[in-house]
């Protein structure tokens, strides 16, 4: 490696901007003529929509057009669909129910949009958004998945009967059910996976702009992918053949998983752009963001673990209600399936397993992919069904699930996966060395002195990342490919723009895909240019989800890369009347093996240029494009562990350390990788002791709609964290790596309540674990 | 309508607003000055913190007309030229953001808390003080790192100045 190449802790290229306040998001767009929109949304969680008069609206000052469904419809923009089919486990596809961008005859959560005003001020359209009036008829509604599946629950698409959209299995019943059958212990558990709220802290916007001169739609917004922006807005919504459609994600504050999903928003500031003859820009204020962006999590399952005399699990059963909000999102149907099911087996060699899953329509907010995505459930299930069962057989949780992992590589699971590489054991024995694991019943007897209850949990997690191999998913129902594209350009005097369809809102990328290009090429960072999110700049592009920039983004890099290496080698070769296999290329020159000859870069490209002297046959120019499709997921896995003291009286609990040991196969800038790690620890903790978005079951409001309700984790609620990284290269990618971005959010939350429980003697505690649920399980455990 | 004026990043600025203009619109939607940002509507996530004649504020919480007269820096007005202020370099250096979005106004509160203790910081201390900024990215483990050091710079910065004019 250079000093800015592989492996280097380079400072972030893109720093510049953000801490001057020059970086360009969309709310700081302006296009000439821009006004501004408000969305009107339903106050009912289920209302029948009688009547929605304008005319009051209209006549507010500034107002320019208040739209409603029924035009929308009139013109034909389609519905809102989500792109996995998945069947059922008796062969009929999922019941997806219409999702109207603006609803027409009923409204199905709080928040969903009814009406769109356009005025001069954002002031204004607010004001004359309350001035529309909306005849509602309120109807009976339900925001919990287990009682809308039951009887007498009120019902939300015609499409979907007992608002089940579908009941999947995977795995081998028979086989699972006969492994408990004769276990010597099962240990079994009711597992509840908290809704959250994503929480980006750029809240969602949309600049829409139809330029009536081109017949061409410009949409700024604030998104992961803006290619699947383009072309989910032109395939399905019927906005504008993608020719005639530009999406821009600029500068984006922050993702993770809810800016993937095309929204209402975005489509109806397209067309009512067009309605209203004037650009227009709408930004989410953070109650809106609450209330309508996807939501993620919320699962509620059974499961049962099944052991050998010799503490080996045998077999796994589980039984999940994954609730997925009133309308099903973009990606909603993969995550409790594929982003979910399949990662049951953990890191434990486990013979038989089998998950049902249910899921169900609610009027609460869509749910979709949030960091981990599927991932976090499985991982907080099996990892706290672990623990419990180390409790139950009297062994030590670490030696427990030692004794059950998987040692052999390539392992295939009895759920889809095919591991390809790990050392689960390097990563536990990492962690228990960097908490001293061993030290700990002093601590514990110490703090107990001291009348605080200290207390002592693991995680070891695996994900399956780098998503993912096309042909594998679209077998599995996926309606896109996953791979991901990449174009190097080389410029005349030897600078270098490299066009991705990766997207940075906060990863870094311009920096490390930048010290890929310095690494072969010896060449500065500065004198690379990442070029992203902006679909007439890069041609196509997949986004940026599921730990995917490195292992496939960066890969797409690597082989456009190889492609403009060779050609460079083979116009050097001619220039310096050399063997083409004598090349190399170090610190910015092309030399001759063993010789003193060179050619500087920029001289190389300005001869692929000039073109005065190439070789015979040869085109002008260095500029390579490349597809990477990747050959399998990649795999990354680690162990954290959280030590936590209780305080008796009051249940308030302190993180008193927590350690990551994490391997994410090779690793292109460390500095950037160990934020990605602190930032998901920050969201998994915050999950397991701070976060839950709370409907209200009787009138299904949404009570923690705002910072004042909703507990963010801030920098007072968490300590500074211990984190290290070891390395089994991943097989499938050029880079043998594995990604990192999710992993942190994945493999704390259960980590902290196993610490938790451990230290209050109760098993049994939900997330988030607030004070005053902790204290009272605590008293539940004492009061024998 | 209300008639505002102050200073702002050094330059007077003037004008007539709705009398509902927050500052934090004023600097924005008037000013152009598009690096303080709106997070919540609440007065909790602290992006839109600015300086109002040297005291850190969320700008999202005063009128304009309310700031009219006073002294106002943003965070495009932080660094001394082409020389960026040391919070503005140690966030670089210690790679204390990702998105970008909290930056500018956790850039700013900092640089208040670092003027309010020239006795120096510890991590409780900067833990409790950034209280009133939200940061979704990165679990605050670089934004303490580089608040601290920033102080310990700042100090020596100040005491080096000092030993001069001495």
């Amino acid at each position: 490696m250079g000093v800015e190449g592989i492996g280097a802790r380079v400072a972030r290229k893109e720093d510049k901007r953000f801490i001057t306040g020059a970086g360009r998001y969309v709310d700081d767009m302006v296009v000439p003529g821009m006004k501004h929109a408000a969305f009107v949304r339903s106050p009912y969680a289920h209302a029948d929509i009688r009547k929605i008069d304008v005319k009051a609206a209209q006549a507010m000052p500034g107002v320019i057009a208040v739209l409603t469904g029924r035009e929308l419809k009139a013109d034909g923009v389609g519905n809102l669909i989500c792109g996995w089919m998945i069947h059922s486990k008796d062969g009929t596809p999922m019941k997806m129910g219409a999702w109207s961008p603006l609803a027409v005859d009923r409204a199905r959560y709080v928040g969903d949009a009814v009406a769109i005003v356009v005025a001069e001020t954002k002031g204004q359209a607010r004001d004359a958004a309350e001035a529309v009036e909306v005849t509602y008829k309120e109807r009976k509604a339900v925001t919990d998945a287990v009682k809308a599946l039951g009887k007498g629950a009120p019902q939300l698409h015609p499409e979907a009967d007992n608002n089940l959209i579908y009941d999947w299995e995977i795995g081998d019943a028979k086989a699972t059910e006969a492994a408990i059958a004769k276990a010597a212990h099962v240990t079994r558990m009711h597992i509840v996976n908290n809704r959250l709220v994503p929480n980006a802290m750029e809240p969602r916007a949309a600049l829409g702009h139809y330029d009536k001169a081109e017949d061409h739609y410009t949409c700024w917004t604030t998104s992961q992918n803006p290619h699947v922006a383009r072309l989910v807005m032109s395939a399905f919504y019927n906005i504008a053949p993608e020719n005639k459609l530009r999406v821009i994600a600029p500068d984006v504050g922050g993702g993770f998983g809810s800016k993937i999903f095309i929204y209402p928003e975005e489509i109806v500031c397209l067309w009512a752009s067009k309605r209203a003859g004037v650009p227009v820009k709408w930004v989410a204020d953070r109650t809106e963001s609450f209330l309508t962006d996807a939501h993620g999590r919320d699962h509620v399952s059974e499961v049962q673990m099944a052991f050998d005399k010799n503490n080996r699990i045998i077999g796994l059963k589980v039984d999940t209600i994954a609730n997925f909000g009133a309308y099903m999102s973009l990606f909603s149907s993969s995550v409790p399936t594929y982003l979910y099911a399949t990662l049951l087996s953990g890191q434990y060699d486990i013979p038989a397993i089998h998950a049902n899953v249910r899921a169900v329509y609610t009027n609460s907010a869509p749910v979709d992919a949030y960091r981990g995505a599927g991932r976090p459930e499985a991982t907080y299930l099996l990892e706290r069904v672990m623990e419990t069962a180390a409790r139950e057989l009297g062994v030590d949780p670490a030696e427990l699930r030692r004794v059950n992992f998987i040692r052999q590589f390539p392992h295939q699971t009895p759920v889809i996966l095919n591991y390809d590489a790990g050392d689960y054991e390097a990563s536990l024995d990492a962690a228990m060395k960097a908490a001293d694991y061993a030290g700990f019943a002093k601590r514990r007897d110490k703090a107990k002195k001291a009348g605080r209850l200290r207390g002592i949990g693991l995680s070891c997690y695996i994900e399956a990342c780098g998503l993912a191999p096309s042909a594998a998913v679209g077998s599995l129902g996926a309606g896109v490919g996953l791979w991901e594209s990449a174009e190097v350009r080389v410029n005349a005097v030897g600078t270098i723009e490299v066009m991705t369809g990766s997207h940075s809102h906060g990863q870094g990328h311009e920096t490390t895909f930048a010290q890929l290009v310095s690494d072969r090429f010896g060449l500065p960072v500065d004198s690379v240019n990442i070029v992203h999110g902006d679909t007439d700049k890069v041609q196509m592009g997949m986004g940026t989800y599921g730990s995917r920039s490195g292992a496939v983004g960066m890969s797409a890099i690597v082989k456009a890369l190889d492609k403009v290496e060779a050609k460079a080698k083979k116009i050097a070769a001619h220039l310096m009347e050399a063997d083409e296999g004598d090349i190399v290329i170090e610190n910015g020159e092309l030399k001759v093996a063993g010789t003193d000859k060179s050619v500087p870069w920029f001289q190389l490209a300005l001869a692929a240029y000039t073109a005065h002297n190439l070789p015979a046959g040869m085109e002008p120019g260095l500029k390579e494009g490349a597809f990477y499709d990747p050959t399998n997921f990649t795999f990354p896995a680690g162990c954290y562990i959280c030590e936590v003291e209780v305080d008796p009286e009051t249940g308030r609990t302190e993180i008193v350390q927590f350690v990551a040991a994490d391997d994410f196969g090779n690793i292109i800038n460390p500095m950037i990788v160990e934020g990605q790690v602190h930032g998901g620890i920050a969201q998994g903790v915050g999950q397991a002791m701070l976060e839950g978005a709370h409907y209200d079951p009787a009138s299904g409001q949404l009570l923690t709609a705002s910072y004042m309700d909703y507990t963010m984790p801030r920098a007072d609620d968490l300590p500074s964290f211990k984190v290290s990284t070891s390395n089994t290269p991943c097989p499938s990618n050029p880079l043998g790596i594995k990604g990192c971005g999710e992993a942190g959010a994945i493999g704390s939350p259960p980590a902290v309540i196993n610490a938790i429980t451990n230290a209050i003697g109760n098993n049994d505690l939900t997330m988030p674990a607030t004070p005053q649920r902790v204290w009272a399980a605590l008293k539940a455990a004492t009061k024998h | 309508m209300s008639e505002v004026s102050m200073v702002v990043n050094g330059r007077k600025v003037s004008g007539a607003v709705e009398d509902r203009t927050l500052l934090v619109h004023y600097l924005r939607e008037h000013l152009g000055l598009t690096g303080t940002h709106v997070g919540c509507d609440t007065s909790q996530c602290g992006a839109c913190v600015v300086h109002m004649d040297g005291k850190a504020v969320k700008s999202c919480s005063i009128l304009a007309a309310q700031a009219s007269g006073s002294e106002i820096v943003t965070i495009e007005g932080l660094a001394n030229g082409a020389d960026l202020h040391p919070v503005q370099a140690a966030f670089k250096e210690h790679h204390g953001l990702q998105c970008g979005f909290c930056t500018p106004g956790m850039i700013m509160a900092a640089t208040d808390m670092i003027r309010r203790h020239p006795e120096g910081l510890d991590e409780a201390t900067v833990r409790a003080e950034l209280e009133g900024n939200i940061c979704r990215c990165t679990g605050y483990h670089n934004i303490v790192k580089a608040v601290l050091a920033a102080s310990k710079t700042m100090a020596k910065a100040g005491k080096g100045k000092a030993r001069k004019a001495a």
